[in-house]
């Protein structure tokens, strides 16, 4: 088995070679095409060229799915319990062919708690996003404030994310705000640290700047502050929607309800392992979906 | 002559962790309006903390600052400040970074055209009209110098305060930009004082020159007056036996009477 994954990498390293030999030779062509106007063929190599270096980029992430695939399916033939990649693919396909249904509370297509989780993740993210990063600001600006804060945070900020379910069932006296509230208490501390360590380390220049300059607080936000804080606020966001996404799941798995969680829990009491599977590929594939578009979000805002 | 700044026995001291260190002892120094002071000196002898002090960014331990006759407590718009590494902001263009320096300091005062208008101006005048709306980022470091010098100017101060500013420049740019300074200090009429290490530029630039014994507990070692008749000119003087002269001293001062201890 290992000697099997070590081979394939040997394999790519040596046809990558192989095309790099041809990219060179590729540079030097237009020094060639100029003494000989005739492009057809040139446009030819350079479509050639162009699909090498695309099939370049994209076989190995293709080679390690393949292997995720064919590890899978070695397993599930020594496991009786466990479905194969053909067995769930088959299931996923059914499940996928209607995902908008709606048989009562508890029997729901896969489109609807796919929503429900996003919907109570937008909720507790998004009112942490609103509380945790003018409160960076505020604790990267004043320093008495950010000491204040210095042992809540570090208190609270390990704590696992569902030993605060309880105080929101207490609270709240329902399932979905408390999952809500399981998703802002752990959300939060990302966007505060990251929001505060950005603001605070704006450098003393741009400050001594600001002080020549005479500028009030609100253009030292405004101008200084907020646009250098901005890409550690990004990566604030991008941790606290991870946390918020890996949270949910295990969230709806103790509070029910619709959502991907108690899809997982509701599948398992059925014994549908397919749809268990399903259901982790969908996590995963919306997880990516989330953390990607937060990183074109973050490039479109950086300065450089 | 009117004395237009004052330091009168200032005394600099830093506490940190391994205790105080003491970096300036017993400053004293009247600049008369109009005039160029350049303080030269080897590095680590203080001389961007007197800059500092002037620009009101640090206050001093002992002693007082004063600027027209009122005390310097802390940075004022009649102080404008040329920072050693251009500092300006990564995000802004240009015009915007200048404009940044215009508006807080006359903002209530005058409309929002005539603002604009005074931006362009401190912009054309260091020959950067054309990349008004570039990033930083985008233009070459004495370009960025250029920015730097006209948001200081924008502030129309009466005291320019230079930390050297063409340090991190190439010759050629730096020969180019002294010219532009001493043309733009003599056309404005303000008072200028310049940190620098390069004893060429403190010659040909300044009217006398302030030279610092080195640290820790710096003071005023000598101050060297520069008779040289303006306008200069670096080709005539080039050849002139008394700027050769003056140049020598600061030399001998530098490297004879307070040579820097081998680190």
């Amino acid at each position: 088995m290992t000697a099997a994954i070590r081979k394939k990498p040997s394999t790519r390293a040596s046809s990558g070679h192989g095309t790099q030999t041809v990219t060179s030779a590729a540079a030097n062509e237009p020094v060639i095409a100029v003494a000989a106007p005739a492009s057809r063929s040139q446009h030819e190599r350079q479509l050639a060229l162009k699909t090498r270096q695309c099939l370049q980029w994209l076989l190995p992430p293709v080679f390690g799915l393949l292997l995720l695939v064919t590890s899978w399916s070695l397993i599930t033939q020594q496991s009786d319990g466990l479905p194969g990649p053909t067995a769930t693919l088959q299931s996923a396909i059914v499940v996928f062919s209607d995902p908008f249904y709606d048989n009562g509370p508890n029997d729901q297509g896969i489109g609807w708690n796919i929503l429900h989780s996003l919907q109570r993740v937008g909720l507790g993210f998004g009112m942490a996003a609103l509380i945790g990063i003018p409160l960076g600001f505020i604790l990267g600006r004043f320093t008495f404030l950010a000491r204040m804060a210095a042992p809540i945070i570090s208190l609270l900020r390990p704590v696992s994310p569902l030993a605060w379910l309880p105080i929101g069932l207490l609270v709240f006296k329902a399932a979905s705000p408390a999952a809500i509230w399981v998703i802002f208490i752990s959300s939060i501390w990302p966007m505060i640290i990251n929001t505060a360590t950005g603001v605070s380390k704006v450098p003393q220049d741009y400050m001594n700047v600001a002080r020549v300059l005479n500028l009030s607080e609100w253009k030292i936000f405004t101008r200084i502050l907020f646009p250098y804080a901005l890409p550690h606020v990004m990566t604030g966001i991008r941790l606290a929607i991870g946390v918020a996404w890996l949270v949910i799941v295990a969230a709806e798995m103790l509070t029910g309800g619709i959502g991907l969680g108690f899809w997982v829990w509701d599948e398992w009491n059925n014994l549908n392992v397919e749809h268990i599977i399903i259901a982790i590929f969908v996590v995963g594939i919306v997880g990516l979906l989330l953390e990607q578009s937060l990183l074109m979000l973050a490039r479109r805002f950086s300065y450089d | 002559m009117e004395k237009y700044v004052q330091i009168e026995n200032v005394s600099m001291r830093f506490h940190t962790r391994r205790g105080t260190f003491e970096a300036l002892q017993g400053i004293n120094l009247d600049i008369t309006r109009g005039e160029f002071i350049s303080i030269i000196g080897h590095s680590g002898c203080g001389k961007s903390t007197v800059l500092n002090l002037l620009a009101g960014l640090l206050l001093p331990s002992e002693g007082v600052l004063l600027c027209a006759g009122r005390e310097i407590a802390g940075p004022g718009p009649e102080r404008a400040v040329v920072f050693q590494n251009h500092s300006l902001l990564p995000w802004l263009n240009c015009f915007e970074n200048v404009h940044l320096a215009v508006e807080r300091v006359s903002g209530r005062r005058e409309t929002r055209a005539r603002l604009e208008e005074r931006t362009r101006a401190a912009l054309e005048l260091v020959g950067l009209g054309h990349a008004m709306y570039k990033r930083p980022s985008e233009i070459s470091g004495g370009m960025k110098q250029r920015v730097g010098i006209a948001r200081a100017l924008a502030m129309e101060p009466k005291v320019l305060l230079l930390d050297e500013p063409f340090g991190a420049l190439d010759a050629l740019t730096r020969a180019h930009l002294q010219d532009e300074l001493m043309g733009i200090v003599a056309r404005s009429g303000c008072t200028a004082v310049m940190v620098t290490h390069d004893v060429d530029e403190a010659v040909l630039l300044s009217d006398r020159i302030v030279m610092m014994t080195n640290g820790p507990g710096a003071t005023i070692g000598d101050i060297l007056t520069v008779d040289l008749p303006r306008p200069r000119d670096r080709l005539t003087l080039a050849s002139d036996p008394h700027y050769h002269r003056l140049r020598e001293s600061v030399l001998r001062f530098l490297y004879e009477r307070h040579a820097r201890r081998v680190a």
